[in-house]
């Protein structure tokens, strides 16, 4: 033992079977590690398969694209060679013959046609009307395919294929924030008539800004009636705040859908007491002041219930020292009460606004047309209009915004400051 | 005593009840005089109305009836923050979100008090508790006891004439719970305040206060000075909850002045000196504190016989377990002197004690 201590104590005590006391104590914890471990595997599985891969892989098409380059062999290689402020070459031109009479054999024309029409609208019917008859066309190809259309002697449509046939691109991301990739590699602002996801951005976070304000200002005082009533009577309340959870979202959409309409319940108690007339109703819903309201109130509990169990770790002793020490109820409240509920807060705040920013039913329900968010868009374009890659990359700017200010929450108020009980 | 004067005590609860449920007084009926400069605990089991008794003269309670008067005005209607009265906490309640300095300044920003004269007074009351370097730590980086420090500072730090204390001590370990008893025992008397302290320790109770006020179910049982509550309690409960008591239960047969011959459940008599045994025929309560019981014949005393059950060495004393009157329970304390008795389980010996040294109190 002596002689152990002199050397390293740390690395060589002994445990009283001979063998390394460090390493003994390793194989213990190692058992209860692995057990630990096992009780976690079925769902860390279910979240890798069903949510992780999924969603690395959807965001992977904000960046990556293969139609054109996939259908179009030997046109692609020339492309990316090309040089943009130059004019295409006649090998192009037979490339890209040949690429279309692939494409019509193989039926993958209407893709690609899709493809590149995202980037120059009009070039859908170009390639298929072409396409058509590619089979038929004789060298030389260029004037051979001009004769055809003119477009193909525009420099802008091969430019608009140059972009297309990019494999791995920043063209989707750009036209998610309202930018647009030119041939030569340069970014620019789209024509202001087709920027709209900005806009959308924009409002999609002053909502979620405005409903996680909301919640503060309502939730609070709910919170702290929960957290300071007799335990018998602040049961009933949680049960009336936990209520909506066991209700279906749908069912509470269309609930205030009832409640705000023009002919509906608010709106007939406004005419009733002479707040509105009957010619002029407001308008609560099929707009923003609709969302606003359906989804402050579905997120509502989200705020109160991390409010309250923070609130409730806070003894009443803090408030009274304040009292006895000469401060009013509001300073008492105010200096000493609030700063320790301040977590609460954070963490309502946090929940409510990330699960806002991506809220999709209320508002497609509710919104109208200045009522809708990002996430109705993203859906527009997975469902809709197929740019599955450019939802993707809206996709992906709306992950980078709140993870944004997740980081910006941390460096304000730190994250080790967010409480949820 | 001060009534009789013409001039108040400085506080003064008069005929108060406090009741939560408007069917049960937890405070029945409480008269309580504290005098300028007093150091008064009530001292009591948990539940029997003396924190209820603080928070009323603090005045997060209202009481539901009778008056409280501190220097003489009635303050049932005056809302906490202006009593101007200091006040420790059990759990010390301070502020987390603040440092040490800025929770004792606290209490003299509200004041409205200029920035050097709050630099000042909490430079003082943190010398005080031997704080001085604490100033910018927070309360979490401070062990309970400087915790402990901290929230008397606070709670003297705006000259508070009044500070009360709900269990401050109930926290520490030990060794320093009676460190800090002195402690602020000291700053009491230097400093003139009036203290009321509230806890259900016995032995914090008879080392800190002048006077003591033991509370049982709602009632003051006794108040007076620490010796003469452990010298002379004045019925059962207080007997028993202070120190360490043998109780002997029987029947007044007689009653001779201050003498009173009570016959034990037994059938043995013995003479005992009459507190509250009421007269002849009533049940009472013989009370026997263990150190005032001598082995073998001394003087004239009446001896009895007693059996040693059980010997337990504690160093200081040694606790002798006895078998007297048909009780077994009866427990002698010998002093480890120099030259003490040697007793072995199972010896019989005699007993006695002197007759004042027994009192017959209520059954």
């Amino acid at each position: 033992m002596i002689d152990t201590t002199r050397t390293d104590p740390k690395k060589t005590l002994p445990a009283s079977d001979g063998t390394l006391l460090r390493k003994k104590l390793h194989r213990v914890l190692l058992r209860s590690r692995l057990r630990a471990f096992g009780l976690v595997v079925p769902l860390l599985l279910l979240i890798i398969m069903a949510f992780l891969v999924p969603v690395v892989l959807f965001l992977v098409r904000a960046v990556y694209n293969d139609t054109f380059s996939s259908n179009m062999p030997n046109v692609t290689p020339m492309l990316a060679k090309w040089d943009p402020a130059s004019e295409p070459t006649e090998e192009m031109y037979a490339a890209l013959v040949a690429d279309l009479i692939k494409t019509r054999e193989d039926k993958s024309i209407g893709r690609v046609a899709t493809h590149v029409n995202r980037q120059l609208s009009g070039t859908r019917s170009l390639f298929t009307s072409t396409a058509r008859r590619a089979a038929r066309l004789e060298a030389p190809f260029k004037r051979a395919l001009i004769s055809i259309r003119k477009e193909w002697g525009e420099i802008k449509t091969w430019h608009a294929m140059k972009i297309a046939a990019t494999t791995y691109t920043t063209a989707y991301i750009a036209r998610a924030v309202d930018m647009q990739l030119n041939a030569d590699g340069s970014y620019s602002a789209r024509p202001e008539d087709r920027r709209i996801h900005v806009t959308l951005f924009l409002r999609t976070m002053e909502i979620s800004i405005v409903v996680t304000l909301m919640g503060v200002v309502l939730g609070y005082p709910i919170a702290f009636l929960l957290a300071n009533l007799p335990v018998r009577t602040s049961n009933l309340l949680l049960i009336l705040v936990l209520l909506p959870f066991w209700t279906s979202l749908l069912v509470r959409t269309t609930a205030w859908i009832a409640m705000l309409q023009g002919q509906g319940v608010l709106n007939d108690l406004f005419v009733i007491f002479g707040i509105a007339t009957d010619e002029h109703r407001f308008s609560l819903i099929y707009n923003k002041t609709g969302t606003l309201i359906a989804m402050t109130h579905i997120l509502l509990p989200f705020m109160i219930l991390p409010l309250y169990s923070v609130m409730k770790t806070i003894p009443p002793s803090y408030v009274l020292a304040a009292r006895s020490m000469g401060a009013s109820p509001w300073t008492a409240f105010w200096s000493v009460y609030f700063p320790q509920s301040i977590p609460g807060i954070g963490a309502g705040g946090i929940l409510v606004f990330i699960l806002a920013i991506s809220f999709y039913i209320t508002p497609a329900l509710v919104g109208g047309q200045d009522g809708t968010m990002i996430s109705n868009f993203i859906d527009f374009h997975m469902r809709s209009s197929l740019d599955w890659s450019l939802a993707a990359a809206m996709g992906l700017v709306l992950l980078v915004i709140v993870l944004f200010l997740y980081w910006l929450y941390d460096r304000v108020v730190g994250i080790d400051n967010m409480k949820l009980g | 005593m001060a009534a009789e004067t013409g001039d108040e005590a400085f506080v003064v609860f008069d005929r108060v009840q406090k009741s939560y449920d408007g069917a049960v007084l937890v405070v029945k009926d409480l008269n309580l005089d504290i005098e300028k400069g007093e150091f008064v605990t009530m001292l009591g089991p948990s539940g029997s109305g003396k924190t209820t008794c603080l928070m009323m003269l603090a005045g997060f309670e209202t009481a539901t009836s009778g008056t409280i008067r501190l220097n003489g005005k009635p303050i049932n209607n005056i809302p906490p923050h202006r009593r101007g009265i200091g006040m420790v906490f059990q759990n010390y309640a301070l502020f987390p979100h603040m440092t040490v300095g800025e929770n004792l300044a606290f209490p003299l920003q509200v004041r409205r008090m200029g920035k050097s004269d709050i630099d000042a007074k909490v430079r003082r009351a943190l010398n005080m508790v031997q704080m001085g370097e604490f100033a910018a730590r927070r309360p979490a980086q401070l062990s309970g006891g400087q915790q402990q420090r901290v929230a008397l500072a606070r709670a003297l730090v705006f000259d508070a004439e009044l500070v009360l204390m709900d269990e401050p001590l109930g926290a520490l370990d030990k060794q320093l719970r009676e460190h800090m008893q002195y402690e602020i025992k000291h700053i009491h008397k230097n400093l003139g305040i009036t203290v009321v302290y509230v806890t259900h320790d016995q032995s914090e109770a008879l080392t800190m206060s002048d006077r003591i006020a033991v509370f049982n179910d709602g009632v003051i049982q006794q108040l007076a000075s620490p010796e003469e509550l452990y010298e002379r309690p004045g019925n059962a409960f207080v007997a028993q909850f202070i120190g360490e008591n043998n109780t002997l239960k029987g029947t007044v047969k007689a009653m001779n002045g201050q003498r009173a011959t009570v016959r034990l459940d037994n059938g043995d008599t013995v003479s005992a000196l009459a507190v509250n045994c009421g007269h002849a025929d009533n049940r009472t309560t013989l009370s026997v504190r263990p150190e005032r019981v001598f082995i073998g014949a001394r003087g004239d005393l009446p001896v009895t016989k007693a059996a040693v059950k059980e010997l337990i060495y504690l160093g200081d004393h040694i606790r002798c377990r006895m078998e007297v009157y048909g009780t077994d329970e009866f427990i002698v304390k010998l002093p480890n002197a120099a030259s003490h008795i040697h007793l072995t389980e199972g010896e019989a010996v005699d007993i006695c004690w002197e007759t004042d040294d027994c009192r017959a109190l209520d059954g």
